[in-house]
């Protein structure tokens, strides 16, 4: 679950990014979070992932309150969350295999429940026999897969992804949106950011937009700028 | 591959993606745990040379001559008393003329001196060469003694020595015990720099600093302990020889060497354990920064 409640957050270089935002998402929703460039998207994924911690207000990830978490419990966290990025975050001298299960390791994960884990993950974004293949083998689509399969690879309550498809053809684009909400009906929690008004509406979805850095729209169904 | 392999085999691997860095890692390594281990050496050398030396060490103290022989003999176990009197033999005036007589043998003047020149006298052996003045005058307060003789400028100069021998192994240790961790943590820091990518992914995954920091600790250790076992080879061949030199070398024979055999087996327990250390805390150095947040 994701709960913003009235928060504001400024850089140290004065910036403004977020001011009094409040949105709240249960366990089991999608969600887009949409808006022009600059208006704090990024700021929002952040918040949730602890690498910066608001100014005022509260947010609170998966029954972690962001404003008092201890640095010591970040990792705990970070375990209930998957995160995706537009530039994918492959480590380029490892294979697939070894990528997805870098993400178990890190975690401490059993070493026999590894394999098979990798293998069914690897399953759901259809890339089961690409395992052994290093990452500048695979086209942008799939290396956005392989990082998808990594942030399911902990069995993660809640998925965040930034712009997933911002360095994929836009064929690939839909598809790979899909495969976002096709992970939802398992039922994780699926918050994508994004900026692409045609694919938002190709879904019938809820979609959360701000403008400068406040709600300007939390409703189900189209992105309308 | 588990979680331990997965450790070994990026500590391994960040080795030769540097490999001119690590080399060099080696060398200062080997190069500073050989002159730490040299100064330890010299310094425990001569200060076992000391030792001895201030065992043959001794004072002289005469009796009053009043005493007769048995008063004089009784005089012992109250010289015994003093804390820092580790012996105190009894040598009559007789013994003393004879002694000193088979020095001249063959000279005829001494013919006829009478032993009623010389003293009863103990030769008094230390336990604590530093504390010699303080003795002395101690053992000089004692009923019956009248005077009491000491080379007290051995035991001045030997405390001296004592003294600055600490301080200069001390101070050259820790110098050359910073340098090697200074040139671990940069070495590490520069694998840091190269697995930037990854540490910043594996944070955002869950990763705890523990899971973090082990491949750097990995490749710390490993290049702390290559450099400290071979320096440990080096150390054995360079100390041999050397003191088979000395042995053999009439003017500094008088040297009381430890053979290697009875260093060899704390030489290397200290050098693993620099090695080890400076390849833990150089990689914790290196790293440190990037175990915030
Ligand atoms: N580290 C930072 N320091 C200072 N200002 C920042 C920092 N990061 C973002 N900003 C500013 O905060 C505002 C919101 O930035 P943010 O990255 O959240 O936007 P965004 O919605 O993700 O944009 P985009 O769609 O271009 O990715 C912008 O004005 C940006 O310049
Ligand atoms: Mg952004």
């Amino acid at each position: 679950m994701i709960r913003f409640d009235h928060v504001y957050k400024s850089y140290e270089n004065g910036t403004s990014a977020l001011e009094d935002l409040s949105f709240t998402m249960e366990d089991g929703e999608f969600a887009f979070l949409v808006g022009p460039s600059g208006s704090g998207k990024s700021t929002v994924i952040k918040l949730l992932t602890g690498e910066i911690s608001a100014t005022d207000g509260t947010v609170i990830v998966n029954g972690y309150n962001m404003n008092e978490i201890r640095p010591s419990k970040l990792p705990k966290l970070r375990r209930t969350m998957g995160v995706i990025f537009q530039d994918f975050r492959l480590i380029d001298n490892k294979n697939v295999f070894d990528n997805i299960a870098l993400a178990m390791w890190a975690v401490g994960a059993p070493h026999r429940e590894i394999k098979e884990r990798v293998n069914y993950v690897l399953g759901l974004v259809g890339l089961e026999d690409r395992q052994k293949d290093m990452p500048n083998e695979l086209s942008g689509g799939e290396q956005q897969r392989v990082a998808i399969a990594r942030a399911l690879a902990n069995n993660p309550k809640l998925i965040i992804a930034d712009e997933p498809t911002g360095n994929i053809d836009p064929e690939r684009s839909a598809e790979l949106m899909t495969m976002l909400t096709k992970i939802n009906e398992l039922g994780t929690t699926m918050l994508v950011v994004t900026h692409e008004q045609n694919l938002v509406n190709q879904f019938a979805k809820r979609v959360i937009r701000i403008v400068n850095g406040r709600l300007a729209g939390d409703e189900k169904g189209w992105y309308i700028s | 591959m588990s979680r331990f392999k997965y450790y070994l085999k990026e500590g391994f691997s960040s080795i030769f993606t540097h490999s001119l860095m690590s080399f060099t890692t080696v060398c200062v390594m080997i190069a500073c745990l050989i002159l730490m281990g040299s100064f330890v050496l010299i310094s425990v050398n001569l200060n076992r040379t000391m030792n001895y030396l201030e065992s043959q060490n001794q004072m002289m103290a005469f009796v009053d001559e009043t005493y007769t022989e048995e008063q004089a003999r009784a005089l012992r176990p109250e010289l015994l008393k003093n804390d820092n009197v580790r012996d105190a033999e009894f040598v009559s005036r007789r013994d003393a003329m004879e002694s000193f007589l088979g020095k001249f043998e063959k000279n005829s003047i001494f013919d006829d001196v009478d032993y009623s020149v010389f003293r009863d006298r103990f030769i008094i052996y230390l336990k604590d060469i530093r504390l010699m003045s303080e003795t002395q005058q101690e053992l000089a307060a004692v009923g019956g003694i009248a005077r009491v003789n000491a080379h007290l400028e051995i035991s001045r100069g030997f405390t001296a020595v004592r003294r600055v021998l600490k301080i200069v192994s001390v101070a050259i240790v820790a110098l050359l015990f910073l340098v090697s961790l200074f040139i671990m943590s940069n070495t590490v820091k520069l694998t840091t720099f190269n697995r930037r990518n990854e540490i910043a992914i594996v944070k955002m995954i869950g990763a705890d600093n523990g899971f973090i920091s082990w491949p750097f600790m990995v490749e710390g250790v490993i290049l702390g302990l290559t450099g400290a076992m071979l320096a440990y080879l080096l150390q054995w061949s360079l100390y041999t020889a050397i003191c088979t030199r000395i042995m053999t070398t009439a003017y500094v024979s008088f040297l009381k060497l430890l053979s290697f055999g009875q260093i060899a087996l704390p030489l290397l327990v200290s050098f693993g354990a620099v090695g080890i250390f400076v390849g833990v805390f150089g990689s914790q150095i290196a790293i440190r920064n990037y175990l915030r947040v």
